[in-house]
């Protein structure tokens, strides 16, 4: 039982998933396109997370996943500005950012 | 046999034969009939010629290279090439089978063909379709000659149906007249379902000899289809050991019993017999070639080929001889009252073909002597028959018309058709020395000393009623007054078709002196034979004598225009209208047809097509539409609830994953 009080790769592994589940949630439930983008975020920060705590763990010498996580943090950034880019275009032309209304591909 | 000795170069290459006409009926069917009808006539009449002289100096060969050899003629395939590869052990070849019955054919089929060929130069002359007609008659050549040279059943089987098409096209080939449209279909329709016995047969044949080929271990050469293999011996002993199929009849007499429907379609045997007389819907030509002398005749030629396995059968060759012999009396009786010159010529045909068959019937192993008759009877009636309807052919061309009572009085407006068509009569009449009296006669001697009697009988009274009806349609078309106007102004048909005429009469002439007995006997196939020598006056003297009350008959009745025969006509109406109207054979066929084939089988089986396959299909059909119907429902638009879906299906797939992985 002591284990458990102990911060290991469970603890984190735990943080990671429950931050993962937050996003998903979020992505799927949010209406505004700003929600949904910020939840996108969470999500991979959960990734970036997984990355760095497997590698602290499980390969203690290498700085692999380290990099990795960068690399996300990186693309995050990068995504986060298209997206925005993208709501702000879409909020001139629709005067909304409401993804329910963005329904134009139904069949 | 063929690998130890030099075959010459035609024995070696008997494929040419028939390939000279099938490219000559691409050539002509495809390039030379846009541009030029006439040149396709020369051409045509060309490569059946040049096909002619090819069999001509084969049967030279043939005769020359192994008469000095002591075993007799032997049969052997030429030349092969593999076509059909099923498994080992069951291959198929196409190839050419020499032997004396196939280089006889050859050359009846060639020559005969050569000379329709000839003929329909000067018959055919400005009418419409004159390319086409030789384009088809060129194809028929060389369907026919490849049956005739097939070395497996299964080769046989596809040439048997392609004479089967273009005899189709060439019957229909006035198709602008609804009876010739009838009359092809009739045909077709009527050998078809024949045909279907046939496959049936070959099928049962097939598997059985394919049963036993590893047994036999055969040598290398031969395959399950090929005849060679087939008539060994040992192989029908096997076949003929295979026990009891259907109520009692052996699997081998089933099995030759449906080949033998196939050439009974072919060969128009009572009941399948239907399709003949109306044939002559085609040009006058076509049915010398196909529906006298060599298309009608393959069901002989089949059934001599699979002679052997006939005569393995227990009974199997009496239903041949019965059937023959009902034929031959029953189409002789109905021919004596036709008035249509083609018709009574037609009957007179499968009166002969009768004959052929009923010959062949009454052979056996140990007494081939009917084998040979028939074979010889079917050589001399291919040429005084083909004889015959080219006659026919060129006084409905002076006369424009088929009926005999339109005629009359053309014995000297036609004198080198008067001389001709006599001849051939007299040779069909069985009147020596001409060409039918010598085989005939050797029909009837082996009927005689085989013992069976009552087929003798038979064949005696259908000689003389023979006589009788061709001496009828002889005195009436060209004695007496012209009957017609168009008749009365008659004139002698042109060089090109006499010339025909002259070369078959004269084979009609000498044909019955050529030794055929001595080439073509069962030897070839096993058993020697003591060659028949002579003529046998204990049935030459009956038979002619038969013929000749026959003539009186008809010379009593028609020689002078009295009203005789009309008077008898009268007194005997019932019986009279019975016989012109064909036993009502055909008024028999449409009963069966209209009112209980229709009615019960089709219409219940075009109702189960129509409501349960049909309904089958549609409602498959019908169900997916339905689906996608349903389905396009969750195409919202919607990314978000595309998301559920996509995270509840990784959800569930991940969750079927760990159960897995924890149970297992």
């Amino acid at each position: 039982m002591s284990n458990l009080l102990v911060p290991g790769a469970f603890h984190w592994l735990v943080v990671s998933s429950l931050l993962f589940s937050i996003g998903v949630y979020g992505l799927l439930t949010r209406r505004n396109a700003v929600g949904v983008l910020m939840s996108v975020e969470l999500s991979l920060n959960s990734a970036a997370l997984n990355f760095v705590l497997l590698n602290r763990f499980f390969a203690p010498g290498k700085v692999d996943g380290a990099i990795m996580a960068l690399f996300i943090v990186t693309v995050a950034a990068a995504e986060a500005v298209v997206g925005m880019a993208i709501f702000v275009a879409l909020y001139r032309q629709r005067k909304s950012v409401d993804v329910n209304r963005m329904n134009m591909m139904s069949g | 046999m063929t690998g130890s000795v030099d075959l010459s170069f035609v024995l070696a290459n008997a494929w040419l034969i028939p390939a000279i006409p099938f490219f000559s009926f691409l050539l002509v069917g495809l390039f030379i009939r846009p541009f030029s009808e006439r040149l396709s006539g020369f051409i045509a009449t060309g490569a059946v010629a040049v096909s002619a002289i090819l069999a001509g100096i084969l049967a030279w060969d043939y005769v020359s290279f192994f008469g000095r050899a002591s075993d007799g003629y032997p049969a052997f395939v030429s030349w092969s090439a593999e076509w059909l590869r099923y498994q080992e052990g069951l291959v198929v070849n196409v190839g050419t089978l020499i032997d004396p019955i196939s280089v006889m054919l050859l050359v009846v089929v060639t020559l005969v063909s050569t000379m329709v060929h000839l003929y329909s130069i000067g018959y055919m002359h400005g009418e419409r379709g004159y390319g086409r007609y030789f384009a088809f008659l060129n194809f028929f050549t060389f369907s026919m000659l490849g049956l005739v040279l097939a070395p497996n059943i299964l080769q046989m089987y596809v040439f048997w149906e392609l004479v089967g098409a273009s005899s189709f096209f060439l019957i229909g080939f006035y198709f602008e007249r609804p009876s010739a449209v009838a009359a092809s279909k009739k045909a077709f329709i009527v050998t078809r379902f024949a045909d279907l016995g046939f496959l049936l047969g070959v099928l049962i044949l097939a598997y059985f000899g394919q049963h036993f080929f590893t047994e036999v271990s055969a040598g290398a050469a031969e395959q399950p289809f090929d005849f060679l293999y087939l008539t060994r011996p040992e192989v029908l002993g096997k076949l003929a050991s295979v026990g009891s199929g259907f109520f009692g009849v052996g699997l081998l007499t089933f099995a030759m019993v449906l080949v033998y429907m196939g050439a009974a379609g072919k060969s128009a045997m009572f009941p399948l017999h239907i399709w003949l007389p109306d044939a002559m819907e085609g040009p006058t030509p076509v049915s010398a070639l196909i529906h006298a002398a060599t298309m009608v005749v393959a069901g002989v030629y089949l059934v001599a080929r699979m002679f052997p396995v006939f005569a393995a059968t227990s009974g199997g060759l009496n239903v041949v001889a019965y059937v023959g012999a009902f034929t031959c009396l029953f189409a002789a009786v109905i021919g004596c009252v036709q008035d249509d010159i083609k018709r009574v010529l037609a009957f007179s045909t499968l009166s002969q073909l009768g004959y052929m068959m009923l010959a062949l019937g009454i052979a056996s192993l140990e007494n081939p002597a009917g084998y040979t008759a028939s074979m010889f009877h079917l050589f001399t009636h291919a040429f005084f028959k083909a004889l015959l309807f080219l006659a026919a052919g060129a006084m409905i061309h002076a006369v424009h018309d088929n009926e005999i009572w339109k005629m009359g009085g053309l014995a000297k407006k036609m004198p080198f058709t008067h001389a001709t068509f006599l001849i051939g009569a007299l040779a069909l009449a069985g009147i020596w020395p001409f060409a039918g009296f010598f085989s005939k006669d050797e029909i009837l001697a082996a009927a005689l000393h085989g013992g069976r009697y009552g087929i003798f009988a038979i064949g005696v009274v259908a000689a003389g009623l023979t006589a009788f009806y061709m001496s009828r349609i002889y005195l009436i078309a060209f004695w007496g007054n012209a009957r017609t106007d168009k008749a009365s102004h008659a004139h002698e048909a042109p060089l090109v078709m006499l010339v025909p005429l002259f070369v078959l009469a004269l084979l009609s002439i000498v044909g019955g002196f050529i030794p055929l007995d001595k080439i073509v006997n069962i030897s070839s196939v096993g058993v020697q034979q003591h060659g028949h020598a002579g003529i046998d006056f204990m049935v030459a003297i009956p038979s002619t004598v038969i013929a000749l009350l026959g003539i009186l008959a008809a010379w009593g009745l028609y020689a002078k225009q009295s009203d005789t025969a009309s008077m008898l006509a009268d007194g005997f109406s019932g019986l009279y209208m019975t016989v012109k109207r064909k036993f009502y054979i055909d008024e028999v066929y449409l009963f069966v047809t209209r009112k209980i084939i229709f009615p019960y089988i089709a219409q219940p089986i075009a109702w189960f097509d129509r409501h349960v396959v049909d309904g089958g299909v549609n409602l498959s059909g019908w169900s997916a539409r339905i689906c996608g119907f349903g389905l396009s429902f969750l195409q919202t638009g919607q990314v978000q609830t595309y998301g559920v879906w996509l995270a509840g299906g990784a959800a569930g797939i991940g969750i079927l994953v760990v159960t897995m992985l924890l149970w297992s």
